[in-house]
């Protein structure tokens, strides 16, 4: 009993340390303190302020289709490697795969930085090409590492039968290869979104001049140790982090689905 | 077999060769298939029984040769452009499509020829894709033939395996290909479903009138499916004929050995049809040179048991085991096992007697009677091949020759010779190779890659890894195919030659 009590507490805790400082963040959402730590009653004025403010609203806008432009390209460049690999000799494939995850463990900075010198090389640093592709760098190695595993379950005659029924590659590609890896891209694309929506570094390299998305738009906000400037970003913060919530839950929830249907046959 | 017309030829397989990473899965193949028989590819596992299949398919493209589909090259022709289905070894079924998606995938995709008249009368053709009807009506039949009627809205995940297999067919089948290719399909099955199978599939073949061309490694399947079988080993044909003629004239040790039960022995021809085995002089058929050693098969229900007085060989029975519908019988003839397939029982100890009738005895060249190497002396003593580096005496290069104490060699004239690098032929006998566990003890490693047994002894082939070099050699020890060895043969027993031009300039 004693054992199961501590447990419990245990878990609260570790619960309560992840989880308290976004928390506090969405609680103070909900009055229009200008600093955290000072309550000034329940209001959502910060939503108000949110909303109104075209400047954030931009930002916000940016941010989602960067987000899901890098991410959809990098989702068929992954999809693409991740086939490619799967289909190469073993001799090609190792190599080819371990050379496609050295970007997920890289130092961030490195690659920020390498991005940064190659394109002032080729003159189209702090363009939205380099943007893009800065993002891209970023996300196409987990669209790989979330499509292999797929394409290593599948049987990998059924791209041979499909050509000996009479489909040209491409169609042996689209109509049996690509539904049977499909949970795979999915989530590779899912993966992907989260990550160029969070990044600041590479962001923070690559980006023209006058572009801003919400990262490097709140560390330009909090820089100076102060967020009075704009609290209407706690309101904001707040609603990512909602939406994320949800999010996973959907997608979670969508997994256990098919699986829950295998099982009850 | 007589020379066929071209028209009767569906297939033919010129020289073909594949290669895979330097090693030959296929080497210089050569056959034909007759339109609407039914041919099996026969063989161990690697012995290019599926790589050839997949060449007719169009999975794998051939390193050199040709293959003809009704006298036209189709040797670069992709696989979705060749009136040629398979079903494949593990089914392949798409497993995101019910059963009717499955096997109307290759009806949606198809396109065919249809003829209208315009209205000035002309008639011209399009490529049309099959009305929806069409489509269902086909797949409709396809399941009747493997016995799945209703089975349409099914996933391929609730079938049992061969029921997924019978869909594998069905899938095939609706699209009326020319030929049919079976990679091993009843490979996953278990036996009875297995033995169930082999006799609708064959039931299938005569009714739907098309070319199978079957690939497996089980010999019963086999003879009992097939019109003509094909047998491989080591990406070469090894024999082509019907059931009848591989059981009862096996080319080869290897065919009679991997083709039912058989026993091998090591005869010697004495005269003209007549063969020494045994301690005996046997009539027989076969005409080879006088003299010349060779393998003689003998299949155990060939033998006849009689009375010790009255047998051309006597023997002491030393095992009897009850099969079902007969027993076998192991003797000892001298030191030969003679196994014996009989109604009748023996006891064990019994002396038996046994007759062999002359059409019975079947004779084959010897297909190893030396192992050869190009090889060279690398220092004192010591000679390089094989993958390995061996003791020898090199003063048999020249007659009455020594070395001095530097390792170089005197001739029997006093001449000074060194021979480091120096280019020889090693031979080397089949008695004189002796195998080990321990891989330090030979001069060269490898893995046993055949073993044959022949009556009285084993015979093996150790292949090394590098250059897959082989040992052959007649032990009468047990050992497993896949042991790793190493192979030692004896200074004295290792007979060396100098190359011909050596010879001149020395």
């Amino acid at each position: 009993m004693v054992k199961k009590i501590l447990s419990i507490t245990l878990c609260v805790l570790i619960l309560v340390f992840i989880y308290a400082p976004i928390l506090l963040l969405v609680v103070y959402s909900f009055t229009p303190s200008n600093v955290i730590g000072r309550w000034e009653g329940f209001s959502l004025a910060l939503y108000g302020q949110l909303f109104r403010n075209t400047e954030i609203m931009q930002i916000l806008f940016n941010t989602i289709w960067l987000a899901l432009a890098a991410a959809a390209l990098s989702t068929v460049l992954g999809t693409a490697g991740a086939i490619g690999i799967f289909y190469s000799r073993r001799k090609v494939a190792k190599p080819l795969q371990a050379a496609s995850q050295i970007p997920v463990i890289n130092a961030e900075i490195v690659t920020a930085i390498s991005l940064a010198l190659l394109f002032s090389a080729v003159l189209l640093y702090r363009t939205y090409f380099s943007l893009i592709i800065g993002h891209m760098v970023l996300c196409t190695p987990f669209v790989v590492l979330s499509v292999l595993p797929k394409l290593k379950q599948m049987d990998s005659n059924t791209y041979e039968a499909a050509l000996d029924l009479g489909a040209s590659p491409a169609q042996a590609l689209f109509k049996v290869v690509v539904p049977q890896i499909f949970s795979g891209i999915l989530s590779g694309f899912m993966l992907s979104i989260t990550l160029s929506l969070d990044d600041y570094i590479v962001t923070a390299f690559t980006k023209p001049p006058m572009f801003d998305t919400i990262s490097t738009y709140v560390y330009n906000a909090v820089k100076n140790g102060t967020n009075s400037s704009t609290p209407a970003l706690r309101a904001l913060s707040a609603l990512i982090f909602v939406v994320m919530i949800a999010i996973i839950l959907i997608i979670n929830l969508r997994a256990r689905k098919p699986a829950a249907k295998e099982t009850s046959k | 077999m007589a020379e066929l017309k071209k028209s009767e030829k569906i297939i033919e397989i010129v020289n073909v060769s594949k290669i895979f990473d330097e090693t030959a899965a296929v080497e210089d193949v050569n056959l034909y298939v007759r339109k609407g028989e039914f041919i099996t590819f026969l063989g161990p596992s690697g012995c290019g029984k599926t790589t050839t299949l997949r060449m007719i398919a169009g999975f794998d493209i051939p390193t050199s040769g040709k293959i003809l589909l009704n006298g036209k090259d189709i040797t670069n022709l992709p696989p979705n452009k060749r009136p040629v289905n398979t079903v494949f070894q593990r089914y392949a079924l798409f497993p995101h499509f019910n059963i009717y998606d499955n096997i109307a995938f290759g009806l949606k995709l198809k396109k065919i020829p249809v003829t209208y008249v315009n209205d000035k009368g002309e008639t011209y053709t399009k490529l049309q894709k099959l009305t929806r009807k069409e489509i269902d009506e086909k797949v409709k039949n396809a399941l009747a033939v493997v016995d799945l009627e209703g089975f349409e809205k099914r996933s391929v995940s609730t079938l049992s395996g061969g029921q997924q297999q019978r869909v594998a067919i069905a899938r095939a089948i609706v699209n009326e290909p020319e030929i049919l290719l079976l990679d091993e399909p009843l490979g996953a099955l278990d036996l009875k479903m297995r033995k169930e199978m082999q006799i609708e599939l064959k039931e299938m073949h005569r009714k739907l009138g098309i070319t199978f061309i079957y690939v497996t490694h089980d010999q019963e399947e086999a003879l009992t499916m097939s019109d003509t079988i094909v047998v491989m080993k080591d990406g070469r044909i090894q024999q082509i004929g019907t059931p009848t003629e591989i059981y009862n004239e096996p080319a080869n040790a290897f065919v009679a050995d991997f083709i039912g039960d058989s026993n091998i022995l090591n005869g010697t021809m004495v005269d003209k049809f007549t063969v020494r085995f045994c301690n005996h002089n046997f009539q027989c058929v076969d005409d080879f040179e006088k003299n010349e050693k060779v393998d003689v098969v003998v299949r155990p229900e060939d033998i006849e048991m009689t009375d010790k007085e009255n047998g051309m060989l006597s023997g002491r029975v030393i095992s009897v085991v009850f099969k079902g519908v007969h027993y076998e019988i192991t003797a000892m003839v001298g030191r030969s096992e003679m196994v014996i397939q009989s109604t009748q029982s023996r006891a064990v100890g019994d002396i038996i007697g046994m007759n062999i009738a002359p059409d019975n005895i079947h004779i084959m060249k010897k297909e190893f009677t030396v192992n050869k190497y190009d090889g060279y002396i690398s220092k004192k003593n010591t000679v390089i091949f094989g993958d390995g580096k061996f003791d020898c005496d090199v003063t048999q290069l020249y007659p009455g020759s020594h070395l001095d104490e530097e390792g170089y060699l005197i001739t029997a004239d006093g001449e000074k010779i060194d021979l480091t690098d120096v280019d020889v032929t090693v031979e080397v006998g089949l008695q004189s190779i002796e195998i080990s566990d321990n891989a330090d003890e030979g001069g060269a490693q490898g893995h046993i890659v055949s073993l044959i047994y022949k009556g009285d002894h084993y015979q093996y082939i150790v292949r090394t890894e590098e250059n897959e070099e082989d040992y052959v050699f007649d032990s009468e020890d047990l050992w497993n195919e896949n042991d790793f060895v190493s192979v030692k043969i004896k200074p004295e027993n290792i007979r060396l030659q100098l190359k011909q031009e050596m010879k001149q300039n020395g």
